[in-house]
C-alpha cells in the first residue's frame, strides 16, 4: 500500500493565464480511495482533467507510475446521447486500451462487456439504443465502460449527481470492488455525509489544497471554514504568481517562458 | 418494363457511364454523409461544397472545362477552407460553425468572381450544376479513386471515427487519434465533394452525400446498418434520377437529387422513427 500511483509535483493547472488548481504537491497511494471535495470552481474537475491528461499543466507535473492506465468519467460528458448506438456498443468502447483501433474484439472481450453490464445492473439492456436510457441507467452504462477499461486508476467526476439512492449504492459497491482489486480510485463528490461514510481519504480543494489526509481530519470544521472563504472569481488584476526564493519550484526549467507566469486567481 | 428501366442503360454508353459514375460516388459519399450528419455537421458539408468553388474555377480559368485541374483546384481550396476553419476553432474561442461560415463565404465570392472573369453563363452552369451525362474516363477514374480512398479510410478508422463522433472526450482520454481522424475525415468530405462536382456540380454534389444519410436516420438505430442503408438509398436515387432525366428530358443532376429528396420525405413520414409511427402509435404502450 505504500507504492505511489500518482505523484503531483507542484502542479498548477488552469485556463488562459488563470490558475484553477494552484501548486498541488502530494502522492496518491496505489489502491487508495480518495474523495475530492470543494466548492464549485475550486478546481476539482480541472484536477481530474489534468490527471487524465486532457489538460496540460501550466507548471509542475502529474507523474503516473509506469504502465498505469487511467479510466476517466468526466462530469460533463461529451457523449452524444442521440448517436445511433446500443448500450453494448457504448460499454465496448472500454475495450479501446486493450484492442485499440484495429484489434479484433474476441469472444472473451464480448463476454467481459456482458459481464460488466451485469455487474452494473444493466443485464437485459445490451440491445437498447442509448437514447432510451434514463440518467441513472446511462451512468451505470458509463461505469460499465470504465469497468471494461480495466484501468489501474479510476477518475470519477461527480458520478453521483442526480442519481437516485439505489443507483448510488450500487455504484459505491462497484467502487469498493475496484478498491478491493488494488485499483486507485479518485472521486469528486459534493455530498459530505456520503464522503464521510465511504471514503477513507479526502482532498479538500479551494484552488490550492486546503487539507489532504484522513477524511475526518480533512473535513474538520476549521478546514471547511477555510475552504468556504476562498474567492471563486478570477481577477484580471490578480498578482502574478512568482517563484519565491527558497520555494522549491523552479520555473526556469520550463521549456517555454510563455507558460511560466500564471495568476494566483 | 424493359424499355422503361433497362433499355436506356443497355443502349447508350453515356447512360452507362453516368450510372457507373454516380453509383461509385454513392458508395463513398453516402457513408461519409452519415458521419457528417451524426456529427451535426450536415451544413458543414454544404459549406465545403461552396468552398471548393474558387479552386475549381481557377482550374477552369487556366485549363478550360477539364476535370483534373478543376478537381485539384477544388481540393486545394476545400482543404484550405477546412484547415483554416478548423485551426480558428481550435486556437480561438470561436466555434467551428462560425469560422466555417466566414471562410466558405469568402471562398464562394472569390469563386464566382473567378468564373465570371472568363467564360459564358453556360460554363458557369456546368461548374455549378455538373454534367453527369458527359462523364469521361478521367472523371470516372477520379471518382473510383476517391471512392476507394473513402472506403479504405472507413475500414481502417471505423472504430476511431465512431468513438470521435459519439464521445470525443472519451477518445481523447484513451488515444491521440481524435484530431488526426477529424482532419482526415474533413479531407475525405472535400474529396467526395470534388468527385461529385463533375457529375452533379458544386451546388448539388453535397445532396448525394447528405440526403440518403438523412433518410437512413429514420430507419435504424445502429450506425453500421445506417451507412449500408444510405448507400442503398443513394444507388436507388441515382438509378431513378437518371431514368427520370432520360424519359422526361430533365436535367440529370437535379433529377438524382430530387429522387433522393423524395426518399428522404417518404422516410420522414413512414420510417420507424419518422413522424407517423411515433405519433400514431402513441395510444398503445407496453407496461414495461
Amino acid at each position: 500500500m505504500s507504492e505511489p500511483a500518482l505523484i503531483f509535483r507542484d502542479l498548477t493547472l488552469g485556463y488562459g493565464s488563470h490558475a484553477a488548481v494552484h501548486h498541488l504537491s502530494g502522492t496518491v497511494e496505489r489502491g487508495s480511495l480518495t474523495a475530492i471535495v470543494g466548492a464549485n470552481g475550486s478546481g476539482k474537475s480541472t484536477l481530474m482533467k489534468g490527471i487524465a491528461g486532457v489538460l496540460k499543466p501550466m507548471a509542475g507535473s502529474v507523474d503516473r507510475r509506469a504502465g498505469c492506465t487511467v479510466a476517466y468519467l468526466p462530469q460533463q460528458s461529451e457523449l452524444d446521447r442521440t448517436f445511433p448506438a446500443r448500450v453494448v456498443d457504448l460499454a465496448a468502447m472500454g475495450l479501446w486500451p486493450k484492442r485499440g483501433l484495429l484489434g479484433r474484439h474476441t469472444a472473451a472481450d464480448r463476454a467481459a462487456v456482458a459481464e460488466a453490464l451485469t455487474a452494473v445492473g444493466l443485464q437485459g439492456f445490451a440491445e437498447r439504443p442509448i437514447d432510451t436510457l434514463s440518467g441513472g441507467q446511462l451512468q451505470r452504462a458509463l461505469f460499465a465502460r470504465a469497468l471494461v477499461q480495466d484501468a489501474d486508476i479510476l477518475l470519477l467526476d461527480e458520478p453521483f449527481n442526480a442519481i437516485d439512492q439505489q443507483t448510488t449504492a450500487d455504484l459505491l459497491a462497484l467502487i469498493r470492488r475496484w478498491r478491493g482489486e488494488g485499483r486507485t480510485v479518485l472521486v469528486v463528490a459534493h455530498d459530505l455525509d456520503l464522503v464521510r461514510r465511504h471514503f477513507p481519504l479526502t482532498l479538500l480543494l479551494a484552488r490550492g489544497p486546503v487539507a489532504w489526509g484522513p477524511t475526518q481530519e480533512s473535513l474538520s470544521p476549521a478546514n471547511m471554514r477555510k475552504a468556504r472563504g476562498f474567492d471563486e472569481a478570477w481577477h484580471d488584476d490578480a498578482a502574478w504568481c512568482e517563484p519565491e526564493t527558497g520555494h522549491d519550484h523552479d520555473h526556469s526549467h520550463a521549456p517555454s517562458g510563455l507558460q511560466d507566469g500564471h495568476r494566483a486567481a | 418494363m424493359y424499355d422503361l428501366l433497362l433499355a436506356p442503360f443497355v443502349d447508350y454508353a453515356f447512360m452507362q457511364r453516368a450510372l457507373g459514375g454516380s453509383l461509385l460516388l454513392s458508395l463513398g459519399a453516402c457513408p461519409i454523409g452519415v458521419f457528417l450528419m451524426l456529427r451535426r455537421m450536415s451544413l458543414t458539408g454544404d459549406a465545403m461544397a461552396h468552398a471548393i468553388l474558387p479552386g475549381a474555377a481557377a482550374g477552369f480559368l487556366l485549363y478550360g472545362l477539364q476535370i483534373v485541374p478543376m478537381a485539384i483546384g477544388g481540393l486545394v481550396a476545400g482543404a484550405l477552407v477546412a484547415l483554416g476553419a478548423g485551426l480558428v476553432s481550435q486556437l480561438t474561442v470561436q466555434k467551428e460553425d462560425a469560422s466555417m461560415a466566414a471562410f466558405y463565404l469568402i471562398s464562394l465570392a472569390l469563386g464566382v468572381l473567378i468564373v465570371s472573369l472568363r467564360g459564358s453563363s453556360v460554363d458557369l452552369m456546368h461548374v455549378l450544376f455538373g454534367t453527369v451525362l458527359a462523364l469521361n474516363d478521367e472523371a470516372l477514374a477520379l471518382i473510383g479513386g476517391i471512392t476507394c480512398l473513402s472506403l479504405g479510410f472507413l475500414a481502417i478508422f471505423w472504430r476511431a471515427l465512431v468513438a470521435e463522433s459519439m464521445d470525443p472526450l472519451f477518445l481523447r482520454s484513451v488515444s491521440r487519434l481524435g484530431a488526426p481522424v477529424h482532419f482526415l475525415f474533413l479531407g475525405l468530405v472535400v474529396l467526395n465533394l470534388v468527385g461529385g462536382f463533375q457529375a452533379l456540380g458544386t451546388l448539388l454534389s453535397v445532396g448525394l452525400m447528405m440526403l440518403p444519410a438523412a433518410a437512413a436516420r429514420f430507419w435504424t438505430v445502429r450506425v453500421g446498418p445506417m451507412c449500408a442503408l444510405s448507400v442503398a438509398i443513394g444507388f436507388a436515387a441515382c438509378a431513378c434520377g437518371l431514368l427520370l432525366s432520360y424519359h422526361a428530358a430533365l436535367p440529370s443532376g437535379p433529377s438524382i437529387i430530387l429522387s433522393a429528396g423524395a426518399v428522404y420525405l417518404a422516410s420522414v413520414l413512414a420510417g420507424p422513427r419518422g413522424v407517423l409511427r411515433s405519433r400514431v402509435q402513441r395510444h398503445r404502450h407496453r407496461v414495461a
